[in-house]
């Protein structure tokens, strides 16, 4: 059975949202933190309810909208969202009030939308969705589980298209913290010479990218989605690339079939040894592009990089401004991100033009 | 795709008992587990009830020889976890593909919340170490690797509802062929945050819970951890003991009515409902118990009490919520009442709804009020439902 992408919402740190196209120019960004380029929320929400919306709230319903407004959908047979952190900000005010107030007259709706499950439930509510809705909430694999469930969903026969999509934020206060576990560049760097400089860290993204899959195709897809895999805490160098080589071998594919690797490379020294290691092996000769550049690290870029990927496909061209230096003329045809997180969470996904 | 999917083993941790055998005995004397908070630190604590685990996290790392600094969700939920997968015994687990499927609503929250005092007077000040495992994923990935499970690992958090999703997850992935055993199930320590978030909300009831009764006043909160272990046909041929159970039935359906509030009808509790007996393939007629999401608050209780109505009526099956005993557990519930619904197969038994004075006007069903033994329990439906619509219902069958 097939799985298409049939439309795509994104709001990221590029001008991603509202363009049907890839934005010739990437936006850079100075620091350790990208932000996300918010459109105007106007259009796609409700006045009355941006004003109680929290930040990722809009982020996520926005892009949700505008997938299924691409798709002509107006109620999907089913939700699923990945996110790591879920609502962090309202988490930290309803934190903060609580330790400064002392647990005294505290107000709920903070706690509220704080729930992992707001963004998901938020988009049902607004579509009046009773179908299946699952929150997935898994570091490095929250948004390949979510992937995982609707692809699974829809090869069960149990639904027509699923609206999935991955949704993080990254507030003052997160980023503060994970600065303190040296997970960021100490110097402040341009977003688009994030490789040109050997240093730890990586810098800080977010983004919400939603997708419309369907199992049937319609005339204006933009890819298909061959696999999906995961896998956890290799032991070594050596594991991962096994991983890698059966999950081509169960695609009946071999390297040399792939057109293009997206690579999760985020900037951090050690990190981006695990894809050098592994261009010397089971890449070598596939031409490459990375794309936490773009968007930033974090727990749900794959999301974004989902979205290049189909995008690319679609046009079968590598856009100009992603640093592309293998044959341009080049139809690109087949595409296989591999991502991971802090060598942690591993992620292998196929995707293919139509 | 439809293959069935077996209930190999259980494990609980709860108020009521630091096992599955402990858990039983309470069930089964009607001993209700809360009482003034003991282990919680909360300036309401001579206000408000909770159903605390009887094990502080000195006593809980001991017998999990851990240092004691770990959160308390991950430390609740390797109790479960490891009790249920010593009771499945699955000859040559090693070689399957296994994977680990929990659930949690907060994390890692009981650190953080230590954490964050510190932090909000100086953002270079706090333990790290405190607020390292504040992602629900990361209290997932402390028990499997506890566990020693590497082959999948995930965490679901649609509030209470999150482990009902995680286990019909972990069916899924069996019936996909992805995997042949799944621990699967949820946990949630009682923290201060959703203490405080819940009684903002004013849902928690000063007094012992009243789940289903006319003069119902709210939830009190309770913590633990419940899992089954998952396996796929072939996995429980190879059993010593088989199964007694399977899971029959799934399904999940969103409210889509206000973020905390369900619907007056009770639509995505139906609709929950009703799928998961068309999944099952059984008529009404063959549910012999329904385990209640039975929160005792106002709208929960006459939503789900509604839709059971719209379902069901005039043929109720019997009926009670063991909330009435554990507390709601939130990210746990749904792994605990699995595994009570488990044992009301495996013991033919109907576990009764403590201190249901009133009935509800309302309806004209009332849960069970005693113990009833000896009984044909076929089929067990499992409800829960959450914030955000999340609803999901389970049916668990006699094999």
């Amino acid at each position: 059975m097939k799985i298409y992408i049939r439309s795509t919402g994104n709001v990221s740190p590029q001008n991603t949202f509202g363009h049907p196209a890839f934005p010739a120019e990437p936006v850079e960004h100075f620091g350790n933190r990208l932000k996300c380029v918010e459109p105007d929320y106007k259009t796609f929400i409700d006045v009355k309810l941006i004003r109680r919306m929290s930040r990722i709230i809009k982020m996520g319903v926005a892009a949700a909208m505008e997938c299924l407004q691409e798709a002509g959908v107006a109620v999907p047979d089913a939700i699923v969202t990945g996110t790591a952190y879920g609502c962090l900000d309202d988490t930290g005010i309803f934190l903060t009030k609580m330790v400064e107030q002392q647990e005294e007259l505290l107000a709920p709706t903070a706690f509220i939308q704080s729930t992992h499950n707001t963004v998901g439930a938020q988009i049902a509510l607004m579509l009046r969705c009773n179908g299946y809705n699952n929150v997935f909430v898994h570091r490095g694999f929250s948004f390949e589980s979510a992937l995982l469930d609707a692809m699974m969903l829809l090869k069960e026969g149990e639904v027509n298209n699923v609206l999935v999509g991955g949704v993080d934020e990254t507030t003052n206060t997160s980023h503060a913290i994970l600065s303190r576990f040296g997970l960021y560049k100490k110097q402040p760097v341009s977003n688009l010479n994030l490789f040109s400089e050997a240093s730890k860290g990586t810098i800080a993204g977010e983004g919400a990218a939603f997708f419309l899959l369907a199992n049937e195709a319609s005339h204006n897809d933009y890819a298909q989605i061959d696999a999906l895999t995961t896998f956890y805490k290799p032991a070594n160098i050596k594991e991962t690339a096994e991983q890698v080589s059966a999950f081509l071998a169960a695609q009946s594919l071999s390297p040399a079939a792939i057109d293009l690797i997206i690579t999760g490379r985020n900037g951090d020294t050690t990190g981006d040894k695990v894809y050098r290691q592994l261009e010397q092996s089971v890449f070598n000769n596939i031409a490459s592009v990375n794309y936490k550049n773009l968007c930033g690290e974090y727990p749900t870029a794959v999301a974004f990089a989902v979205w290049m990927a189909a995008n690319i496909v679609k046009s079968g061209k590598v856009p100009a401004g992603l640093g592309f230096d293998g044959d341009k003329e080049k139809q690109i045809k087949k595409i296989l991100i591999y991502n991971h997180s802090q060598n942690i969470h591993h992620s292998l996904l196929l995707i293919s033009a139509c | 795709m439809n293959a069935p999917v077996f209930i190999a083993g259980v494990g609980a941790i709860s108020a009521i008992g630091n096992n599955v055998g402990e858990c039983l005995a309470a069930l089964e004397q009607e001993q209700a587990g809360m009482g003034e908070m003991m282990y919680l630190q909360s300036v309401h604590g001579k206000t408000l009830p909770v159903a605390e685990v009887k094990l502080n996290n000195e006593k809980l790392a001991q017998l999990l020889g851990l240092p004691a600094v770990i959160s308390r969700t991950a430390m609740l939920s390797m109790m479960a976890a490891k009790e249920a997968l010593h009771n499945a015994a699955i000859p040559g687990l090693t070689s399957l593909r296994t994977g680990f499927i929990s659930a949690n609503t907060v994390g890692g929250m009981d650190r953080t919340e230590k954490f964050f005092a510190e932090f909000l007077l100086d953002n270079k000040k706090g333990k790290l170490r405190d607020v390292l495992h504040h992602e629900c994923g990361y209290i997932t990935e402390l028990v499997a690797d506890y566990l020693g499970i590497r082959n999948y690992v995930s965490t679901i958090s649609t509030a209470c509802s999150s482990s009902a999703n995680s286990i019909f997850y972990g069916a899924r992935l069996i019936r996909n062929d992805i995997l042949d055993v799944v621990v699967a199930g949820g946990t949630d320590a009682l923290t201060k945050f959703t203490l405080n978030g819940f009684n903002t909300l004013m849902i928690l009831d000063q007094e012992f819970c009243k789940p289903f009764d006319e003069n119902r006043k709210g939830l009190n909160l309770g913590e633990g951890a419940g899992y089954v272990v998952l396996v796929s046909e072939r996995v429980a041929a190879t059993l010593q003991h088989a199964p007694a159970c399977k899971l029959a039935g799934y399904c999940n359906a969103n409210d889509a009515y206000h973020q905390t509030a369900s619907s007056p009808d009770g639509t995505g509790s139906y609709l929950a409902m009703k799928g998961a007996l068309e999944r099952s393939g059984l008529e009404i007629t063959d549910i012999d118990y329904i385990n209640l999401h039975g929160t005792g608050t106002q709208n929960n209780d006459i939503a789900e009490g509604t839709a059971i109505k719209r379902l069901f009526g005039p043929l109720y099956p019997k009926m009670s919520s063991t909330k009435s005993y554990t507390g709601h557990t939130l990210g746990a519930s749904g792994g605990l009442e699995a595994v009570f619904s488990a044992l009301s197969i495996r013991e033919r038994m109907i576990f009764p709804n403590l201190r249901l004075q009133t009935p509800m006007k309302d309806f004209p069903f009332i849960p069970e009020t005693t113990l009833i033994k000896n009984v044909h329990v076929n089929n067990v439906l499992s409800n829960s439902f959450g914030f955000g619509g999340n609803c999901s219902s389970l049916i668990f069958s006699k094999t």
